[in-house]
């Protein structure tokens, strides 16, 4: 039946036409749209990228061992015997100087943000040439590597974004201890661009941990394969590690923010209840101003579909509009923006937000829904209505 | 005129409900339409005229009793089956015209041809020629708020007779025009009627519309009653 089609097209563009006379009303609706869809899309674009840096950081080449039972690196203690003892197990890759194994330290320091003045924890990692080598993807983007045993540091490209003070050749003091900053890096925008590196022989003398560590990374021998590794730690009672690769890390590490998603989307639907609320006024506003109109082509033979479907598909364009307009701002405000966040073991994660189509498709989708709904009812009554009301004398 | 009845309505009665109060307008209404008569219905305000129209044009349905147009029942058809039964044979003319605001003369013309199945370019010459035959065809580009009441008329019954209908039904088409445009208009309905063979119900308070009819019914207490036209 083309003149269904005909109808609805038609009906439609009458609607639109008309929507000056409700010039407010339907901009007001297209906003409040618009505020809910660039809400959402900035907490999924803020989930994604912590994502994408937390799990960027990760190989699968790499093992991770931490003290049973601590979750993260911060918590966990590791003794000089044990890295002997693992540097000696099967599974792990040797070169010309030896198994390619790196027992590091991990402490917090201050710095204070750029964007709000405020103090914020820094992960200060010691390793040395070994741990150094092992990320492949890091390189210097400036200046020149730390010199072991002395209180020289390279910071990450996420700290010198965020926080005051890391320029190259600037003194910073943690504690009692003046450290020179001599090179920054980059590892690709991952989690590592969030620390600071020093030799970890300094940072244990500095920081009183005598000959102890706080977690080991090794190189496996085949991709993946932890298998002789665990066995050497089953075997061996000193041994009381836990043992994943680097990716099974940071991946787990990165999903504690998943619910940074979660919670976007319980926002986002909250605030589209209150944009609902407006959405369906706006448009049984609309349905009582068009209800000469639409009575009238009742009266001349166009079908109640027809007045359902151009109400609905109204409701619809003004929520899209929305939407799109939202899904714009969103990415212009928000994508590649840097900010911060507390990882996993209570320091700052420098991430980017990042806007992907998927999320422009959620988006879109909690647009349409919004549309949809606030537009059926008020279409219900359009279909509804009396053709009667044509003949009615007031204007 | 041909001896072919159109409409007829038997043993019709109409009653709204409002709460617990039922008001009756008609008891029970007989009345038959020849194909081709220029009928005028009068009758004092609240007297149903409006109502009456509305259930020959099937927009409001009978309590009771039945509506037979064209040997079809209509009373009883669905009210999708209504809506087509509307666009294939009637055409209203309304009070206050009722055109659609945001589109121009021609496009308000051709809303009812919407509905067939005509191409593009035989609904452009159907809508020439009822713009022609109101005499509006250097108006076809212009917008319902660009035009005086009586072109806004004259527009709307070029929309109500565009597809064709047997059957034109009118409500006050004169009730907010000036005397001489509302001639004008009675003069449009009455050359409709005479030369284009089109059947035209029309409600009207005016006694001097009513003269351009071929017959005049007057409404009151629910039935029709018999009355000297006055000059
Ligand atoms: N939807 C409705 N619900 C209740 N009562 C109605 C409804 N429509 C019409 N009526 C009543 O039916 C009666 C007849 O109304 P109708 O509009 O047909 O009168 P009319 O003869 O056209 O009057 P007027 O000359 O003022 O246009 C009136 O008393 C009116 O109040
Ligand atoms: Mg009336």
């Amino acid at each position: 039946m083309g003149s269904l089609i005909a109808q609805v097209v038609s009906v439609t563009l009458m609607n639109l036409g008309s929507l000056r006379r409700r010039l407010w009303m339907s901009l007001a609706m297209v906003f409040a749209s618009a505020v809910v869809v660039a809400i959402l899309l900035a907490f999924l674009a803020m989930a994604k990228g912590f994502e994408a840096t937390m799990s960027g950081a990760g190989s699968s080449q790499i093992a991770i061992l931490m003290r049973e039972g601590s979750s993260t690196e911060l918590n966990s203690v590791i003794l000089q015997d044990q890295v002997n003892l693992i540097a000696e197990s099967a599974g792990v890759t040797r070169d010309a100087n030896g198994p390619l194994v790196s027992p590091e330290l991990y402490v917090i320091v201050d710095g204070i943000k750029k964007s709000t003045g405020t103090e914020a924890n820094i992960p200060l990692r010691g390793l040395n040439k070994i741990g150094m080598a092992m990320r492949s993807n890091m390189h210097l983007v400036e200046g020149r590597m730390f010199t072991p045993g002395t209180n020289e540091m390279i910071v990450g490209e996420g700290v010198l974004r965020e926080f005051d003070g890391f320029d190259i050749g600037k003194e910073v003091r943690f504690g009692k201890n003046l450290w020179t900053v001599v090179g920054a890096f980059s590892t690709g925008g991952n989690i590592f661009e969030s620390e600071l590196w020093a030799d970890v022989k300094i940072i244990q003398s500095h920081y009183n941990r005598g000959s102890s560590y706080q977690s080991i990374r090794l190189q496996l021998e085949n991709n993946g394969d932890l298998k002789p590794i665990e066995e050497t730690v089953q075997r061996e009672p000193r041994l009381n590690l836990e043992v994943q690769t680097e990716q099974e890390y940071f991946a787990s590490q990165g999903k504690q923010l998943q619910y940074i998603a979660t919670f976007g989307w319980i926002i986002s639907a909250v605030m589209a209840l209150g944009a609902l609320a407006g959405a369906l006024n706006t448009m049984y506003t609309s349905v009582a101003d068009r209800a000469r109109e639409i009575a009238t082509l009742r009266a001349l033979g166009f079908s109640n579909f027809s007045a359902f479907c151009g109400t609905i598909i109204e409701a619809m364009v003004l929520a899209a509009t929305g939407g799109l307009l939202g899904s714009l701002a969103a990415y212009l405000f928000f994508d590649g923006l840097n900010t911060s966040t507390l990882g996993g073991s209570f320091t700052q994660v420098v991430f980017s937000f990042e806007m992907s189509p998927d999320l422009f498709v959620q988006g879109a989708v909690l647009a349409l829904v919004i549309g949809f709904i606030s537009g059926f009812f008020p279409a219900w009554r359009a279909a509804r209505m009396p053709v009667v009301v044509a003949f009615r004398h007031a204007t | 005129m041909s001896e072919e009845v159109l409409f007829q309505l038997k043993g019709v009665s109409k009653n709204f409900v409002k709460g617990k109060e039922t008001i009756s307008i008609f008891e029970s209404l007989n009345m038959e339409i020849d194909c081709g008569d220029f009928v005028a219905i009068m009758g004092p305000s609240g007297s149903g005229k409006t109502t009456l129209l509305n259930m020959l044009g099937g927009v409001d349905q009978p309590s009771g009793g039945e509506v037979w147009f064209d040997s079809e029942r209509i009373d009883s058809l669905s009210e999708g089956a209504l809506t087509q039964w509307r666009a294939r044979n009637i055409g209203f003319i309304f009070q206050f015209y009722n055109l659609m605001p945001m589109l121009n003369a021609q496009r308000n013309v051709e809303l009812p041809l919407l509905l067939t199945n005509l191409s593009k370019s035989q609904r452009r010459h159907n809508v020439e020629t009822a713009l022609a035959l109101v005499g509006l065809s250097d108006r076809a580009k212009h917008m319902p708020s660009e035009m005086s009441g009586g072109q806004q008329q004259r527009v709307a019954i070029a929309r109500a007779i565009v597809s064709d209908p047997k059957l034109i039904l009118c409500d006050e088409p004169t009730g907010d025009l000036d005397r001489a445009t509302a001639d004008e208009i009675l003069e449009m309905l009455q050359l409709l009627n005479r030369d284009h063979g089109k059947t035209i119900v029309m409600v009207t308070h005016d006694p001097a519309a009513a003269k351009y009819a071929n017959r005049t019914l007057h409404l009151d207490k629910g039935q029709f009653v018999q009355r000297e036209i006055v000059a």
